[in-house]
């Protein structure tokens, strides 16, 4: 592999790592601050990217679409909070995780009822169409380095909120000693709805801005979550930094495996099952990662609650 | 389980579709025919199986809702790509709905789930899709017809193009399952040239970046690739905005009308290997497709067309026994004659119960009214026989 190709792909999983950080940001604060299994949080995911391909198509602009996207986004998570999700904090996980799942079935399918099974499609704005060449024959699209920034700068935006601002200030109480916080006179509902509010909009978000990239399906979030669990294990539970430097290992073991693998395994097998057994191994790697590291660090690598 | 009920509403909508009367009335006329339309409704792949299901609505709708002159009555059963789920609801089909046909069927891995048990109740299993190789060889039926194609062909007639049009090599990128496994070796059965390398992902692949960074560096002829449904509406958008585009992009169930709505722009000029196309030109298929989009409001995709085919097949066998179905050998007999036309033309059963018909080289164009399909660019196979229809002992008796 030569090392125009390997830059390229390192910036290829630097990019899929930003974006499975939007996704598990609103999960690990939900999961960390609230004790809260959320499973929906795909579904949310799913919702902004339908919410991005039809308000873009309505308003005839991308950047419409994106920008209404959020406050959809956020409306439809608020919706999730009062009719479903309040009514589960007190419960315990199995609980949670079993009513969650349950929102899943229930907006993929209300999802095919309300936009048909046919995946829909959200086009590049004219502004960030096009590539630059990065190496002979490929076009890097200007695009996915869009996201690259978006995403960089959500990270910092965060950080910027979580470390700096009171809010994130009762936020990290919250995650650490929640029933301090809460004798302390905080009305930590209001709390719990803000965090959650701001998680199911940084999902939605994170969905409007992958619906040009990816297909815009029933069932789109499902693949994510699961990314975005291992991610939120592996940078500890709850912690922003935690999940920022997890999201974008994952995201480039898992690129560099599958581009790297395939060949380092031809120099002990035929070229024939080298591909395969490569491809199969290379899916594996970040739950192998996971593996590792909780071997190592069982509260994760940031691990936000002390004890 | 929801099984029964599902099953329960969707004939109701189904009888209220086609204009027969409710029911209740239908089952008590003992002259109805049954058919057990197995397809997928839920799940990331409905959109293919809402395509099974509403060509073969349209069948019965052309037929004024019978068939070979006689009332149909159709159970739609959804098999949530489930092969465990299928078997239960097929069983049910059989045992409690005493179902005459078992119809339908997207995928390999449920009709090979509920192959034995609708074959082994002498009853008669007809696939207006799926066409895995073992049904066409050695595991043939008396009791099974594949209205479809066998699936080794399609990727033949990819590997044929490249051949023809002289590639020397061609990159392969499919999933890591058995069926992207066969469409390799279908590709390479006819394709002569180098493979420039191949890559495989799994079932549940986002994002191509990494393997469209590897194409760009192997600058290969051409790229061949399978990848059904949704991967495929990532990997066409994800390859023109890598400015890949200038690779020929040989494809076979990639880009077809099921998915072309959310590929848009982004497939145009994209290669496609089928039986079938919108604009073949034949009597039959204006009228197919004309009345299809008015019904529907989308373009049909070849799912569409073989299950309407599948309709019309059905009909010319009732009709050939006199609407006799307790003669299992004489309708057989009438299955085989396939005395129906074709939305496809060319189409007669061989030996083993599988279609010897064309195989088209297609290409993504854009309509007039600015929506997308495949076009028919040149007939590759003709009259082409799978290739283990010689391996069938057909037992019949």
């Amino acid at each position: 592999m030569s090392a125009e190709l390997l830059l390229v792909q390192a910036l290829n999983g630097l990019q899929f790592g930003v974006l499975l950080f939007l996704v598990a940001a609103g999960l690990t604060l939900v999961f960390g601050v609230m004790d809260f299994i959320n499973l929906a949080h795909g579904v949310q995911y799913m919702l902004g990217a339908y919410f991005g391909a039809t308000l873009a198509a309505a308003t005839g602009s991308f950047w419409l679409g994106l920008l209404l996207a959020l406050p959809a986004a956020l409306a439809a998570g608020l919706a999730l909070e009062l009719l479903v999700f309040r009514h589960l904090y007190g419960r315990d996980h199995l609980a949670q995780v079993l009513a969650t799942f349950g929102v899943i079935l229930f907006l993929n399918e209300g999802v095919k009822l309300a936009w048909g099974a046919a995946p829909l499609q959200m086009p590049v704005p004219p502004l960030l169409e096009g590539g630059v060449a990065l190496m002979p024959g490929l076009q890097y699209p200007v695009y996915r380095l869009a996201i690259l920034a978006a995403g960089l700068a959500t990270a910092l935006l965060l950080w910027v909120l979580v470390d700096r601002t009171r809010a994130g200030m009762l936020v990290r109480a919250g995650a650490t000693h929640p029933d301090i916080v809460a004798a302390l006179g905080v009305d930590i509902r209001r709390l719990f709805l803000l965090v959650f509010a701001f998680g199911a909009m940084l999902a939605g978000f994170a969905g409007a801005m992958a619906a040009p990239v990816l297909s815009v399906e029933p069932g789109m979030g499902d693949a994510p979550l699961i990314l975005a669990f291992v991610v939120i294990v592996i940078g500890g539970i709850g912690s922003i930094r935690g999940a920022f430097v997890a999201s974008l290992l994952v995201g480039l073991m898992d690129t560099l495996g599958r581009a790297a693998l395939p060949d380092l395994l031809r120099l002990f097998l035929a070229p024939s099952p080298a591909r395969q057994a490569g491809a199969a191994i290379a899916s594996m790697l970040v739950y192998i990662l996971m593996a590792a590291v909780l071997a190592v660090r069982p509260a994760g690598l940031f691990p936000a609650r002390a004890g | 389980m929801t099984t029964p009920r599902l099953g329960r509403r969707r004939l109701l909508a189904t009888a209220a579709a086609c204009g027969l009367a409710a029911p209740h009335v239908a089952r008590a006329q003992a002259q109805a025919v049954r058919i057990g339309f197995v397809t997928v409704l839920t799940g990331p792949q409905a959109a293919l199986g809402t395509q099974l299901r509403d060509g073969f609505q349209l069948g019965l709708r052309h037929l004024e809702g019978r068939l070979g002159g006689r009332p149909a009555e159709v159970l739609v059963i959804d098999d949530e790509l489930k092969p465990d789920v299928a078997v239960t609801k097929v069983r049910a089909a059989l045992e409690r709905d005493k179902v005459d046909f078992v119809v339908g069927v997207v995928f390999s891995n449920i009709l090979q789930a509920v192959f034995r048990p609708v074959t082994e109740a002498s009853t008669f299993l007809i696939s207006t899709n799926a066409g895995p190789s073992p049904f066409a060889g050695r595991g043939c039926s008396p009791y099974f017809f594949a209205v479809s194609y066998n699936n080794d062909q399609v990727h033949a007639t990819m590997g044929q193009v490249a051949q023809d049009e002289g590639y020397r090599r061609v990159f392969i990128l499919v999933p890591n399952y058995q069926a992207g496994r066969d469409a390799v070796a279908g590709f390479k059965s006819r394709f002569r040239g180098e493979i420039a390398d191949e890559a495989y992902v799994p079932l549940t692949q986002l994002d191509f970046s990494a393997e469209l960074a590897r194409i760009a560096a192997a600058r290969p002829d051409a790229l061949f690739t399978f990848m059904p449904g949704g991967l495929g509406v990532n990997l066409v958008r994800q390859y023109r905005q890598a400015g890949l585009a200038h690779i020929p992009f040989l494809s076979t169930f990639t880009v077809d009308e099921a998915t072309l709505p959310a590929q848009g722009e982004a497939a145009l000029g994209f290669l496609h290997a089928a039986v079938w196309a919108p604009n073949l030109d034949n009597e039959q298929n204006r009228r197919f497709v004309r009345d299809f989009e008015a019904q529907y409001g989308y373009i049909p995709a070849t799912y569409a067309a073989q299950s309407y085919d599948g309709a019309m097949l059905l009909d010319s066998a009732i009709r050939k026994t006199g609407g006799d179905l307790a003669d299992k050998a004489a309708v057989r007999r009438a299955l085989e004659a396939a005395e129906f036309r074709s939305v496809r033309g060319n189409f007669r059963f061989g030996p083993n119960h599988f279609p010897v018909q064309d195989f088209w080289l297609c290409r993504v164009a854009r309509r007039a009214d600015g929506r997308f399909q495949t076009e028919a660019v040149r007939k590759v196979l003709e009259s082409s026989a799978d290739p283990y229809a010689g391996e069938c002992r057909m037992r019949t008796g």
